[in-house]
């Protein structure tokens, strides 16, 4: 049986074809869910993908939290299952207390769209399990609001427990301040729960499927969620 | 009001703040941007009145991971 992406649609969101283009290229089914419903369609990976979710209006994220696919969404991450929330999706992550920390305006206060480097720092979550510690993916950003903020305790809690997964680097995987596009804390590019289910990401590795497109190493995530799925005990 | 917390660092404030000074305004020593949130609350009771709009702030008007918020309450006779 074929892995299962369940696709979140708010009015609003922008990238859920993307999403599922790259999620039936890596070999998976993908089912739009509404957010009026509770219901995952029976999905084993919820993406939460970009875009403006209810405009944004307020802060980035603060309205969708409260749509009733969210509940749903909670309950699918308690019970352990796989949460991937792409730009807009990992703000209304940090909105609805399942990641810590919160997401501000670019400290260019520009919108930048343009490639990054991300550095893999850590493989214990099921989306970066095919990859390498240390690993460097292409992947492009697009937002306005992405530097990353979490006070000094939870920034420290994060890097003790190996919870940051993604921080901008240069090519060769030297962290720099030229190679953050929005200012985030120490580079940070994407983030995960305790338990490593849900992970959080600005950068959006459903633009990096395709060689077309300048890179393919977005597939990675998708793929590895597909093997670790794949792998479980029926 | 909703700002951002004073140990976040606000661009939009550095801009402002460097904008007042090339239009000759070096007494400002910095500036914050914020949101000024307005509502029109039904209800008798200034006291419960503020119970709730100070609830409101903290689910949903207000981040407190990045923001505080503060709020004055006042009583509007409707005709």
């Amino acid at each position: 049986m074929s892995v299962r992406f369940g696709i979140a649609v708010f009015p609003g969101t922008w990238s859920d074809r993307d999403c599922a283009h790259a999620v039936e290229l890596a070999g998976a089914e993908a089912v739009p869910l509404w957010h009026a419903d509770r219901d995952l369609k029976g999905s084993d990976v919820v993406i939460l993908p970009g875009g403006f979710a209810y405009g944004d209006y307020l802060r980035a994220g603060a309205i969708a939290r409260f749509a009733p696919l969210m509940e749903a969404v909670q309950e699918h991450a308690q019970a352990g299952g796989l949460v991937l929330g792409i730009c807009n999706g990992f703000q209304v992550l940090c909105e609805a207390g399942m990641l810590p920390g919160a997401l501000l305006r670019n400290a260019s206060l520009q919108f930048r769209c343009q490639p990054a480097c991300l550095r893999v720092e850590t493989t214990q979550t099921p989306f970066l399990s095919g990859c390498q510690k240390g690993q460097v993916l292409q992947v492009p950003v697009s937002h306005g609001e992405g530097r990353f903020y979490a006070d000094r305790e939870t920034l420290a809690q994060l890097n003790a427990q190996g919870r940051v997964a993604l921080r901008y680097c240069e090519a060769d995987g030297a962290l720099s301040w030229e190679a953050n596009p929005n200012g985030s804390l120490e580079n940070i590019a994407g983030i995960l729960n305790e338990r490593g289910n849900v992970l959080g990401m600005m950068p959006h590795p459903e633009r990096a499927c395709e060689l077309l497109l300048g890179s393919d190493d977005g597939m990675q995530l998708f793929q590895s969620a597909i093997q670790h799925l794949a792998a479980l005990p029926a | 009001m909703v700002s951002l917390k004073e140990v976040v660092n606000d661009p939009q404030g550095l801009v402002v703040t460097d904008a007042l000074h090339s239009l000759g305004y070096p007494e400002v020593g910095a500036a914050r941007v914020g949101k000024f949130i307005s509502l029109e609350v039904a209800g008798q009771d200034l006291e419960s009145a503020r119970e709730r709009v100070d609830e409101m702030c903290r689910r949903l008007l207000c981040n407190g991971v990045i923001e505080d918020y503060r709020f004055e309450l006042r009583p509007v006779a409707v005709a």
